[in-house]
């Protein structure tokens, strides 16, 4: 490579990793945590635990769970209804003032075969919560959302010029040579180029997948402008419903349309995952290759009759199956761990790119000025 | 494939197809799929760790 090519991507290494450092050693340390969060919250006796009863145990009706939520929060209303990929026997009810709002929201954890209360989760306060609003949006909301996504962009651009800047500096060394005997800084630049060049691809996966986490909200905006909006067409200009009717009734007839499938979540009429007129019934696949892709299917919350129900954009496929590959969350303990360490040697790759960077920023003072009075630095 | 680009980039190729099998593995699979990822992810962590701790102890 020519030098001065040689020096633009220096010049691009070194400007955008300055710029996001800081922000990146936040995201790895925050994350850290949240690779755990259910150890953690197990740990902490945060973890709902639903009872041993005989397979097959017989089922209350969803009317009946969202009764007994109620009776816990009388002043609040349902928002959401959610099952986790691999409990079906604990029932997540979320509910808030208002279909929209976005504070004091409350969950209650329902039993799905005896109706017993298993706990209020907590949604906005302890460890795990101030780690997740540090991770992803800074406590700044959509803002500091986009701001991490333009940090994550830049680390990026980091990665792929410290992948362009490792050929000449491997040039004549053999692979993983750290050149313990040496300067101080010439074995932390053998790390780093190390740490870099073997943690690269998981990096750039975790890296392109993180940005496009951020963008989850104008995501969901989009496709609620495209899609959903095409498919609730006939009922423009009607009055929402004054009274909803029975939720059991709507998940039946969205399981009646995708009998392979199974409930992921339910949105009530008026949030953002449904209509004014229409429970939001998103369906995920059985199989370990379709668990995190959705189809949603709109009931009209009167009838309970299907009104609509297609496969999501390419973007919303997209965001899904960016969430596992952030999350490290899809293959087991041992993958966690993996993603620690992966995590931690990332920690090592940026602390030690700062360090690069301040010991030559010194020497080249030092250059500039070779004081004999020692005043340099 | 000339032997300078295979010496400089020969490792560095073949850490980056293990990881992208080990996070494809889980992702489309279970069970063994599981244990195979978390195998393949495990090599560059490996490789890094034996380069800096395992060589001159």
């Amino acid at each position: 490579m020519k030098a001065h090519r040689l020096r633009q991507w220096a010049w691009i290494h070194k400007w955008s990793s300055l710029i996001c450092t800081v922000f990146m050693l936040l995201l790895c340390l925050t994350g850290l945590p949240l690779i755990f969060h259910h150890q953690i919250e197990r740990l902490l006796g945060q973890n709902i635990e639903a009872p041993e009863l005989p397979a097959g145990a017989p089922r209350i009706s969803l009317d009946r769970v969202m009764q007994i939520a109620k009776s816990q929060f009388p002043d609040r209303n349902g928002m959401f209804v959610s099952q986790e990929a691999d409990d079906d026997r604990v029932w997540y009810v979320t509910m808030s003032r208002t279909p929209s709002s976005e504070d004091e929201l409350k969950q209650v954890a329902v039993d799905a075969r005896t109706g017993q209360v298993l706990g209020q989760p907590r949604l906005d306060e302890g460890f795990l919560h101030v780690m997740y609003k540090l991770h992803v949006d800074l406590f700044a909301g959509l803002p500091g959302t986009l701001f991490l996504g333009c940090m994550g962009l830049l680390l990026a651009l980091a990665i792929v010029s410290g992948v362009i800047l490792y050929a000449p500096f491997m040039q004549k060394l053999e692979f993983g040579t750290v050149r313990r005997d040496n300067s101080p800084r010439v074995k932390w630049l053998d790390l780093h180029n190390l740490l870099g060049i073997a943690t690269l691809t998981w990096a750039l996966v975790v890296t392109l997948t993180g940005i496009v986490n951020t963008l989850a909200d104008p995501i969901i905006a989009l496709w609620q402008r495209d899609q959903v909006s095409e498919m609730v067409a006939p009922y423009k200009g009607l009055p929402p419903p004054a009274r909803l009717g029975s939720l059991q009734q709507a998940v039946d007839a969205a399981h009646a349309l995708e009998p392979e499938m199974a409930v992921k979540f339910v949105a009530f009429p008026g949030t953002s995952f449904a209509t004014p007129h229409h429970y939001g019934v998103f369906m995920r696949g059985n199989t370990p290759a379709t668990t995190r892709l959705l189809k949603p299917v709109l009931v009209d919350a009167q009838t309970a009759r299907v009104t609509d129900s297609r496969s999501p954009p390419w973007y919303v496929t997209a965001l899904l199956v960016s969430q596992p590959l952030h999350f490290g969350d899809y293959g087991g303990t041992a993958m966690q761990i993996l993603w620690a360490l992966l995590d931690l040697a990332t920690i090592v790759v940026l602390g030690s790119g700062l360090y690069l960077w301040f010991k030559r920023k010194r020497r080249a003072a030092e250059r500039r000025a070779p004081a004999p009075l020692g005043k340099g630095g | 494939m000339k032997p300078s680009f295979k010496r400089l980039w020969g490792v560095p190729v073949a850490l980056g197809i293990f990881t992208a099998a080990g996070l494809l593995s889980a992702l489309l699979g279970d069970g063994i799929w599981d244990d195979l990822s978390a195998l393949a992810l495990a090599i560059p962590v490996a490789v890094a760790a034996w380069h800096i701790f395992g060589k001159s102890g």
